[in-house]
Formats: C-alpha cells, structure tokens, sequence
C-alpha cells in the first residue's frame, strides 16, 4: 500500500521566479522587440500580449562541448535497406555545419514565446519615466460593479433569496398536498378524545385514524418542506462603471521636416493617451487626422507611414476636426480627446486663427487637449523651459492660461512625454457627460 | 452469471481513476511483479500532479525541490511553447530515485494508463534505482530530498544576503561547468548529515571573524629559495600536493581557489553534488527504460490473461506501449537517434527469447546462459551489475541487430560523405555491437578536461588539459564563454590546451588572457 499525496491543489506556477528571472535577463532584447512591435502594430495593440522571440544565441547556456564539424565519428543506425559495407554517400549540407549524420543534431531556433500584457505595459513604461501609481492605474483592467440581474437556479449559498424560495416552496407543498401540521394535530387530539372515552368503544375508528396519521406522516416525509428545485438565488451581471464612449484625434503634422524620429516620439504620445482612454471608458474611437497646408482624415496606416509635401497650416487640422466632431461624434454622447504633435512650424498668420478656433469652440467641446511639440535633442537644452518658442508654441501658451484642460510640452526624448499628461493622471476621475 | 462474475474480478473498468482503485491497482501490481519477476523495491510515495504543475517539475530538471535559476525558466518558456503548439505531449509520469520512491501521475491519465505508469515507474524504474550497483554506490537516495531542500533554502539566504546578480554569476559558471563537475572514477564522499554540514558552515563562519591580516605579512620561511634547483621535482611534489591531475573542475575549483568567499564554495559544491546525482542516470538510460518497459509489458500482459485488465483497457495500454517503443528507421522524418526504451525492451525480451528458446547461433554465441530457461536470474543480475555500456557489450545478439538492421556509418569532418561501415552480417555483428556499446559510454562521449597544473606560488596560472579523441575538438563560441567562466571562479590565468589523446601533440591553445583582448 503506497502513499498518496494529492498535490493538484498545491500552489502552480511554482517556476514563476525563474520566469521573471529569465526575462530581467534578457530585458534588453524584450525592450527592443516589444518597442519595435508598438512601433510597427497599431496603437490600439499595444495594450495586449505580445508573442516576442528572442535570438537563441542571447540566451545560451556554454559549456565544453564538441564541436558537430570536426573529427571522426560512427554512427550506428536502424532500418537498413539497400546498404553493403563500403557504400559511400553524400552529406546533406555539404560540408557546413551539419557534419553528423541525419537527425542526430537538434537545431536551435529562434526562441519565440508570449508576454503577458502587464510585462508588456512594463518594458513600454520603461523609459518613459511614468510615476509608478500612474503605471498602476494604466495596468488597471476597467472596473466592473455587480448589479442584480433576476435570479437564477445555483449560486454561492450567501446569494440566496429567502422570498423567493420560500414562495416557490409554498406553491409546491400546496401542489403536492403536503398534509398540513394542523390537519396531524387535529387527528392526534381526535384520537386522544376517542381512547378517553373507553378502549372499546371505537376501535376500528381509532385504527382507522392511526392509518390515517401514519400516511400523512410518511406523507410528510416524502414531500419535503424545502426541497433543492426552489431555491432561487439572486444573479448578478458584472455591469461596467458607468462609462461613456471617447473619441480620441490624434492630429499630426506630416510635412517634410517630420522625420524617423519625430513620428516615432508622436506614436508613443498617442499609445499613451490611448492606454488612458481605454482604462476609463468602454469604448474608444482613434480619429487620425493628418495635416499639411491641407487637412484630411486617414487611417493609421497612412497616418504614420506616408509622408506628404507642403506647407504647415494648423488650422486646417483643427478645422478638420470640428468637421469630423460634428458629423460622428457630438459632444453629448462622446468625451472628446485631442493629441496634437508637431514640429512647431507654421505659418505666421495661423497661429492667430488656431487660437481664435481653440478659443471659440474646440475647447468647449473637449475633455482634455494636449500639444507636444518635438524638437531635436539640441534645441531641448536652448529652449530649456522657456516661454520663447515658434509662433504656435507662443499661441498655445495663451490658450494654456485660459483652459485648465489644455496641456502642452515640448518633447526631446521619450522621458518628456509624460508630464504632458500630467494633469490628466492626477485629476480625479471626470464625471462623463450624458 | 459466469459473466457478472469475471466482471467483478477486474481491477477497474472505465477511465475514470480515483485513489480507491489507484491502490487496489497498486497491491495487485505489485504481488503480481514480485511474484512473476521478483523485484526488490523501495516503499512508494505517489503524488497526484496536474499538467502545469509537470510543466513546472520538467523545467526544474524533474526534481521536486530546485533553487531559482533564469535557465529554468528559459526551459520551462521552451516546455510550454512545444507543449501548447502540440508539438510534444507531456509526459505520463515523473519518478525519483529517493527512499520513499516518489512517483508523480498526471490527473489527465486515464486509469488504464495510472495502472501502466504504476508498473512502469513505482515498479520498474523502482526496482533498478534500489538494484543497480550504480545508484547504489553513488547516489544517496534517502539523502537527495533532504540536500535539495538545504541548496534551495542556501542559494535563497545567499540571495537575500549577496544579492541575485553575485549569486547568479555563481551559478552560471558552475552551470557551465556541470559536465565536468562529477567523478567519474573515485566514489563521491557521501553526502554528510544536516549536522555535520551546520558544523562546517559554523567552522568556516568562525574562521571569516577570526581572520587576521596580520599573518599574511609575516616573512616567508627561507626554503622557498631553492626551489630553481630542482623544478621538475618540485612541480611533481605541488602536483602531488593538489591531487592533480584531476578530473572534476569545479570539486578543484572549490577546494582550490583563491578567491572565492565560503558561501560562492558551497554554491558549487551544491552544483557539483546535483550534478554527481544525476551521473548514473546518464549512464543507464537504455537500461533504466528498457526495464521499467519490460516490466510494465510483462505485469500488464499477466494481468490481462489472469482476467484482471478489460479488453478496452489492455487494447489503450497496448497503444501506448507501442507508441513509446516506436523505432523509426534511419531514414525516416521521425527518426531522432535510437529509442532507449526500444533497445531496452528489445534486449531483454531476447534474452527472455535465448533463455527459453535458443537456436544454434544462441548457443554459440551466449553458452552461459541459452537454454537455461531461468531468464529472470539473468535479467535480475543484468539490472542490478551493468550499465548501458557494458550490457550491450554482452548481450546484444546477433539475433536482434538482423531484426533491427543496425548498421554502422562512419563519418569523417573532413570527407564530404559516410561510408557504411558494416551492416548486419557475420562480419559485422561484432564490430556493430562493440560502436553501439561505445555510444553509451559516457567516458569516451563527454569532452575528457583536467586540471594538469597550478603554480599557487607563483603566477597562480591555472593549466587545463583536454584530451582529444578521434581529432573531436570543441565549439569555439561555447569553449571561450565557459573559460571565461572558469576564469571568474579562478581569478587569475587560465589556459586549456588540446592535446591528441593517441599522439600527444598539442592541437591547439586557449588562454583567458587572449580573450580579455
């Protein structure tokens, strides 16, 4: 008779250490491949698992061991069919590294393998210099509250609705006839009555009500008072916090002086405005809106792909948006998000009407504008913080002043994309408009 | 009736198992194994495991009880990527060589193969690991649970205290170096007890407080001066002095070095120790499986005609048993090297075969035993006295090499094809048997590296030999990363040189000094 133990409720994930441990250890190459996948996917991607591979030489383990392509060896194999001794023939791979004999030497792939989406959100934070409480509440899955939803049939026994149970149960006694207590007690007392009076007086009348008695106890029995067919439980539905819907517009200038460099800092201002809005709301639509001297709506792919010729005109994108804000998304029903990224160039005289449409209408309509405009890692140390700057830059700062939900920076690196959004991340929760 | 009543005789019927009939199973396996093949077997522990938590065990090199290391978790990534693709199914069972022997089954398996998993580990690999001269003079099987317990809970407390990165440095150049961490001609000492270990950690903590600087500027005695008269004696009189030449670099390692603190010398004593527990393993792979198979097939099929096994359930093991000695030809997509659990099977139900029903070939070629009719004394003898090696040398017939068609392919790096050597006939059935023995000798197979000489006096320069046989030499990528390894747990120069294990000339050198350039 042996020992047994049952282990398969003991804790899983017993090599979770040696996982993390394996991926600090090829942090690096995690960082580069994710952010190479942002880079590439869509920004609402970004928010999810992500398969990674990682070069097997990264990861391996040395040891003293031949090499496959030097000296001499024997092989004894199974399943001869035609050979006699002294039969020559060809190595596959002639002379590289596969000098052994077919399927003796295991290959070594790439290693390819699943993050989950907090380790994703990890390495994508991981220079972005976010506050961790900030980096909390983005790993955040949206929050759901319990709301009655009728009942059901099973359920955990703290659910259990007492009424209604109680009312299913009474109908089924009356149903079953189940004999009542009093009815037994009315027999008892009338049995008692009769042997007070003399043993024989009645005795077939007292046999027949102890018949009687004996039924309706078994009766009793049978049909119990509870039975499991009606209890009833309350049902809860996960209901999401209340929530509306969010449009975000990602506006992006996309003449010539963009570059590599600028729109990949641009992607990573609207991926991160975007994990926001999909924390806090149930659903977000991306508008992306591409400007030169002209404005007009794209899908992503345009958007961050394909470059255009031509002036720098601000308004137009602002004047695009106000077209897309009223045809699709009034501002009753959507909380309007809006990502600006630039370069700072424009035209002179736009800068006065951009601020005359912020001023007039945009800003009435939108929950939270952020401006980040990009500029080299060389002028980031000239301009410093101050207040001088492109005509826009100078614009905007006026706007600033007015609106409490309007925020702005100028971007160098990735590090100062975040206290942009500052405002947005310490602001209790707004209240959604309905 | 007659019916009802062969029906009650079985030891379960359907698929569905629970530990009622997980033991009645095991008692009537057992008598049945004890009575038709007279193992010898530890008591068994059998631990139920669900299919994440084989993962887990698979990625921690099967031990139930392992330190925390980033390979694991690379193996286990590599385990559950194959896994979830399909790719590779899990393993049915996990079984240790430990006093209890301990067994996992998986909660998938159906209780047709519990049953099978029960003869095959708690019986057949049972019975070899307390058997095999082996394991019992260089494991400790009542020992191992309660070290691994000790190195997990050492290299944690090293961890909180060192930090992870130092301790993990550690651990990658002894990994590294596991290979040549066991020994493979002097019995490992035994594994001390709990105390007498505590006592030496008191020991050597005591002798860190106590440590005086002082002594170390305290002249040299004078007898140093002559030593340039006789050299080479001299270095015969050091060598002797370290033991050297010596086989097991990291036992030299910790014994030796000179910079090493007390708890980075028990970190490698921890690798070394594993590293030892796992040798015969390496060492009786055909053997192991060949008899928890054969003795699986042998109690299933005595069961199954003693009415105790269903139909069904026999036709499911027969299925299993037969995917797991599956030997696809050479040329075949599946094929990857000989299956040890169908060499193994095959062998011994040979020698069942020469025992009972010998032919002529039989008798000339196996005199001692063909005809005997008493195969389970051989076979006893067999699993208790020899290891994969030397079993096939003896016991592989010609029968079984004209079954398998084995032949013999020689492969030469410099020539761009192989030629068969020999194939299965009279000629060849010698030479055939005597490569396949050679395959599975782990002496001739593992990358011969010694220790030959350190001058701990002088410029502390540590000199490895390797021994190449048949011009076999090694991955350079992977032999400078591990000597640099070696040279960090080391601390000064370290060489290795080639030499032609025939000829004695040097084929090449390696120093870590060219590598730091």
């Amino acid at each position: 008779m042996p020992i047994f133990i049952d282990r398969r409720l003991n804790p899983k994930d017993k090599s979770l250490g040696n996982r993390q441990r394996f991926l600090h250890r090829v942090r690096a190459e995690l960082k580069r491949s994710v952010q190479e996948q942002i880079r590439s996917g869509k920004i609402a991607d970004a928010d999810g698992e992500h398969a990674v591979s990682i070069p097997a030489k990264g990861t391996s383990e040395p040891n003293f061991r031949a090499a496959g392509d030097s000296g001499r060896r024997q092989h004894v194999l199974p399943g001869n069919k035609q050979f006699s001794p002294g039969d020559k023939m060809p190595k596959p791979g002639q002379g590289s590294g596969a000098g052994s004999a077919p399927g003796l030497q295991e290959s070594e792939d790439d290693f390819r393998f699943v993050l989950s989406r907090e380790e994703v959100l990890d390495l994508f934070f991981e220079d972005l210099e976010l506050p961790d409480m900030v980096k909390l509440s983005l790993k955040e899955i949206l929050s759901s509250k319990p709301r009655r939803a009728g009942f059901s049939t099973s359920g955990s026994p703290t659910n259990i609705n007492v009424a209604r149970t109680m009312r299913n149960s009474h109908g089924r006694r009356i149903a079953l006839q189940r004999p009542k207590r009093t009815e037994i007690e009315a027999i008892l007392a009338e049995l008692t009555r009769i042997e007070a009076e003399g043993p024989d007086t009645a005795r077939d009348k007292a046999a027949a009500l102890r018949v009687e008695l004996d039924r309706l106890e078994r009766r009793r029995r049978v049909i119990a008072f509870i039975d499991p067919v009606d209890i009833r439980f309350n049902r809860f539905d996960a209901q999401p916090l209340p929530n509306a819907n969010a449009v975000m517009f990602c506006l992006m200038d996309v003449s010539g002086s963009m570059g590599e460099r600028e729109k990949d800092l641009a992607k990573r201002f609207f991926v991160l405005l975007h994990l926001f809005l999909k924390r806090r709301y149930d659903r977000t639509d991306i508008v992306f809106i591409r400007h030169t001297h002209t404005a007009q709506e794209v899908d992503e792919d345009t958007f961050f792909l394909s470059t255009q010729s031509g002036g720098t005109v601000v308004s137009t994108a602002l004047e695009e948006m106000q077209r897309v804000i009223a045809q699709r998304y009034p501002s009753k029903d959507w909380n309007i998000y809006v990502a600006q990224a630039s370069d700072g160039d424009n035209f002179a005289s736009d800068s006065e009407r951009c601020l005359r449409l912020l001023d007039s209408e945009i800003m009435r309509l939108c929950q939270y504008f952020a401006y980040v405009e990009i500029i080299d890692e060389r002028e980031s140390e000239i301009f410093g913080s101050t207040d001088n700057g492109t005509s826009l830059w100078r614009a905007y700062l006026s706007v600033k002043e007015r609106w409490p939900n309007f925020d702005m920076t100028r971007i160098a690196r990735a590090a100062d994309i975040y206290p942009v959004f500052r405002q947005l991340f310490t602001r209790q929760p707004a209240r959604p408009r309905n | 009736m007659q019916r009802h009543a062969s029906r009650s005789n079985l030891l379960f019927s359907g698929s569905d198992w629970n530990f009622g009939t997980l033991s009645h199973a095991y008692d009537v396996i057992e008598a049945v194994a004890k009575e038709e093949l007279r193992l010898d077997i530890y008591p068994v522990q059998m631990e139920v495991i669900s299919s994440e938590q084989m993962l887990d065990a698979y990625s921690s090199i099967g031990m139930p009880l392992m330190y925390r290391h980033w390979s694991f978790g690379k193996h286990f990534l590599h385990h559950e990527l194959l896994y979830r693709k399909g790719g590779r199914g899990l393993a049915y069972e996990i079984v240790i060589n430990s006093d209890p022997c301990i067994v996992y089954l998986m909660e998938e398996n159906t209780m047709a193969l519990q049953a099978l998993v029960t003869a095959h580990a708690a019986l057949g690999h049972n019975h070899f690991f307390k058997n095999n001269h082996l394991f019992r003079q260089w494991t400790d099987a009542d020992a191992i649970l309660s070290y691994l317990d000790f190195a997990k809970g050492y290299i944690s407390r090293c961890e909180e205290k060192h930090g992870v990165a130092a301790v993990e440095a550690i651990l990658d150049a002894a990994h590294a170096l596991m290979d040549q961490g066991v020994f493979r001609y002097r019995r490992p000492p035994r594994l001390s007890s709990e105390k007498q270990r505590e006592g030496l950690r008191e020991r050597l903590e005591y002798e860190e407080r106590s440590y005086n600087d002082l002594w170390r500027t305290l002249p040299r005695q004078a007898d140093g001066s002559k030593a340039t008269a006789e050299n080479a004696d001299l270095i015969a009189e050091r060598k002797k002095a370290l033991n050297l030449p010596e086989e097991n670099l990291l036992y030299f390692l910790e014994k030796t070095s000179l910079i090493l603190e007390p708890w980075q010398r028990e970190i490698l004593r921890i690798v070394r120790v594993i590293a030892q527990y796992f040798y015969p393993q390496r060492q009786t792979q055909v053997m192991n499986e060949g008899c928890a198979t054969f003795v699986h097939y042998t109690v299933m099929n005595s069961l199954f005609d003693r009415g105790r096994i269903g139909e069904g359930a026999m036709l499911e093991i027969l299925r299993n048993h037969s995917n797991v000695v599956f030997q696809p030809g050479f040329d075949d997509p599946r094929f990857s090297g000989i299956n040890p659990y169908a060499l193994g099977l095959g062998m011994m139900q040979d020698i069942q075969r020469i025992a009972t029903e010998p032919t002529a070939e039989d008798r000339d070629w196996f005199p001692e035993f063909a005809g005997s009719g008493d195969w389970r004394t051989i076979l006893l003898d067999a699993w208790a006295n020899h290891r994969d090696e030397s079993f096939i040398r003896q016991f592989l017939s010609p029968a079984l090499i004209r079954k398998w068609r084995l032949f013999l392919l020689s492969d030469a790096a410099n020539e761009s094809f192989y030629s068969v050597a020999s194939i299965h006939n009279e000629r060849g059935y010698r030479r055939i048997r005597s490569a396949l023995a050679q395959r599975y000798d782990i002496g001739t197979n593992n990358t011969d590296i010694q220790v030959v000489d350190v001058d701990l006096l002088g410029q502390r320069h540590l000199r490895l030999q390797h021994k190449v046989r048949d011009g076999i030499t090694l991955e350079n990528g992977s032999c400078d990363a591990t000597l640099r390894h070696v040279q960090a747990l080391w601390g000064y120069e370290v060489s290795l040189q080639g030499v032609d294990a025939q000829t004695g000339a040097t084929l090449y050198e390696r120093s870590s000094r060219q590598l730091a350039d």
